[in-house]
């Protein structure tokens, strides 16, 4: 068993973190404030090839490993969720179907502009409806004159409104009923008529993320836009899923890393009753529970991430990873938020942001009851 | 052209320094990286490369450590060097700054660079003078803390931070020039070049490859002994003025001031 990174791996996570805390840290109170996107921040990442870390070179990609893709994900994070978000939901879910099941065509088209982050990729899954039972999917795509004609409603969406939207992958019923309906993955461009993303959220956390609700009126897109094989759109929302889950575990490990650095800095310097808070085994043991999950936390997301380079089976690891990172991150976030006492409650210190950023990591990318289904059934329930 | 640039593999800024008391050096044994003063010389060679006023042939990053230095040579290719030379050898543990720079030197010697850059310090050691050491041993001029690079067919012309105001020198090739952080903002690794890093050629020299005298390097060769490590002396705890009566407070600390001529 080797817990060692390679010359590689080392190398990125500390570019990145460098990055994180140069570029990231300093703006990341004020577009959160203000609730901006991060525009310059994924063009610089996209300069230095990191909006398609796991993407082969041939595409634009960056050639490397899930695990490199986890350890950027995670130093992202570790200050600024809301980047974290928008490179892993635009790698995880948004560029990650087309590689998996478009044809040359799909992929030539668009990955280079998404591995190179000129352009951002959205998944369409969730529905006012369909949200955990992501199956009971009700938007309809009809097979018309050569063209698939969209009718329906998709919500939460990240990355489908900004200005460098390129597609959204969509799950819609391309036929069947009940039971045996049909459901399929089909490439939806911006700016295809009938295609409308709505008004951003007005989000708890992660506030320079764009998220929206998307509705399709009569939207029609070629006939090959179908993304792999009709019918199979129930088995590659999962797939995607799966390796989604690795992605926001690293949000999680590295926003609670983020948390016990700022609670560690502020416990050494805040003085009370005479010296330092961090003198006190109160404070003590809060960093140090957080210090020891947070390992073991960060070796089981590592590990979902090595099961899928190696091409075992990772849904059980992933979704593990899922339910124990998403709790740890709000747990870390809230006893950060305790430390700094009354100065964690107000915007002056990054853990507040932290605090609000956390709650969404025990729900996106499926709920933890979801994961803890996955779990079940896993074992054999 | 062909540049050299000397870089070192140091303990990473996040790591905790201390000194081993048994051997009187410093514990390298944590996170290591590369020394963040040399990243402005990598990119300071860059920059002449870009600038396109001469052509710049090559960029070599070259180093004497252990077997470890090597990821400090990685990151220096994946910021833009063109190949590394490892300078490893038992023999050239322990060497003082003198006996490091008369190593160093071998290597360039067997190099013939034009231009040999480096940071101005290393973040572990702290001695700004490899840079002067090499440069003596290779009996070329030698600049230090310079924050700007004018290049030019045959020379450069330099401005160097000095203690008050600006030194602009000239000064022919080769030479050895120390460069200081104000100099550039260091780029980062794009991750293909970080991929690439293994790609570039690395050439690992033994102190017999370069002619290294071995009696003049090491701990034996070295000239200078560590003879104790002290922490610095404690600094006077200060005087604090309780403020009760703010003018009274006001007063006491004008008075401070004036009694040690600081007002």
């Amino acid at each position: 068993m080797d817990f060692a990174l390679t010359d590689e791996q080392r190398l990125l996570r500390e570019t990145v973190r460098e990055f994180a805390r140069t570029e990231v840290a300093p703006v990341a109170a004020e577009l959160d404030r203000t609730k901006s996107f991060p525009y310059d921040l994924v063009a610089k990442l996209g300069e230095l090839g990191l909006m398609g870390i796991p993407y082969p070179e041939e595409y634009g990609g960056g050639g490397a490993d899930t695990l490199s893709y986890v350890l950027a994900v995670e130093e992202l994070a570790r200050v600024d969720s809301s980047l974290a978000i928008t490179v892993a939901a635009h790698t995880s879910l948004g560029t990650q179907p087309i590689y998996l099941w478009g044809t040359d065509e799909q992929k030539e088209e668009w990955l280079p502009d998404l591995c190179s982050g000129r352009r951002l990729a959205a998944f369409g899954l969730t529905e006012p409806e369909a949200g955990s039972d992501a199956g009971a999917t009700r938007t309809t795509a009809r097979l018309e004159d050569g063209e698939w004609v969209i009718n329906g409603a998709k919500q939460f969406i990240t990355n489908a409104g900004t200005r460098i939207s390129g597609c959204v992958t969509i799950t819609a019923v391309t036929g069947g009923s009940g039971p045996d309906r049909e459901i399929s993955n089909i490439i939806v461009p911006n700016g295809t008529p009938g295609y409308e993303p709505g008004e951003p959220y007005r989000k708890m956390g992660w506030h320079a993320s764009d998220t929206r609700p998307l509705t399709f009126t009569d939207c029609r897109v070629p006939e090959s836009n179908l993304l792999g094989r009709r019918g199979e759109g129930f088995k590659q929302f999962l797939h995607v899923l799966d390796g989604g889950r690795i992605g926001v575990s690293a949000m999680a490990v590295g926003l609670a890393q983020g948390a016990l650095d700022e609670a560690l800095a502020y416990a050494k310097e805040r003085q009370a009753f005479g010296g330092p808070i961090s003198r006190f085994q109160a404070i003590q043991m809060k960093i140090a529970d957080i210090s020891a999950q947070l390992e073991a936390a960060r070796l089981l997301t590592y590990r979902a991430a090595l099961e899928k380079d190696s091409g075992k089976p990772f849904t059980l690891t992933a979704a593990q990873a899922k339910l124990i990172t998403g709790r740890l991150a709000v747990r870390a976030c809230e006893e950060a938020v305790q430390i700094h006492g009354g100065y964690g409650y107000i915007e002056e210190y990054p853990v507040c942001r932290f605090y609000r950023d956390a709650k969404i990591l025990t729900i996106g990318e499926g709920t933890d009851e979801v994961q803890q289904m996955v779990i079940a059934r896993c074992l054999g329930m | 052209m062909k540049i050299c640039c000397l870089v070192k593999e140091v303990p990473d800024a996040a790591v905790q320094k201390r000194i081993d008391p048994n051997t009187m050096r410093l514990d390298r044994s944590g996170e290591k990286n590369l020394n963040p003063f040399d990243t402005h010389a990598l990119e300071a060679a860059m920059q002449i490369r870009e600038s396109g006023v001469v052509q710049v042939d090559e960029i070599v990053a070259v180093t004497m450590g252990p077997e470890s230095a090597v990821r400090a040579l990685h990151k220096a290719v994946a910021l833009g060097a063109d190949r590394s030379v490892h300078l490893t050898d038992p023999a050239l543990e322990g060497s003082d700054v003198n006996a490091t720079g008369y190593a160093l030197a071998k290597v360039l010697e067997s190099e013939q660079p034009d231009l040999v850059l480096l940071g101005q310090q290393s973040d572990d050691g702290e001695c700004y003078t490899i840079g002067a050491v090499v440069a003596d041993h290779l009996q070329v001029p030698s600049l230090t803390q310079v924050i700007k690079i004018d290049v030019a067919e045959g020379k450069l012309t330099c401005e160097r931070q000095a203690e008050y105001g600006y030194d602009t020198v000239e000064v022919e090739l080769p030479a050895v020039i120390s460069v200081g952080d104000a100099i550039n903002e260091p780029r980062y690794p794009s991750l293909k070049a970080i991929m690439g890093a293994k790609k570039k050629p690395l050439d690992t020299k033994s102190a017999a490859d370069v002619g290294i005298d071995t009696s003049e390097v090491g701990i034996e060769g070295s000239k200078t002994r560590v003879l104790a490590i002290n922490p610095p002396p404690a600094k006077e705890p200060g005087e604090v003025f309780e403020d009760e009566d703010t003018d009274e407070t006001v007063n006491k600390i004008v008075a401070w001031l004036e009694e040690r001529k600081l007002v």
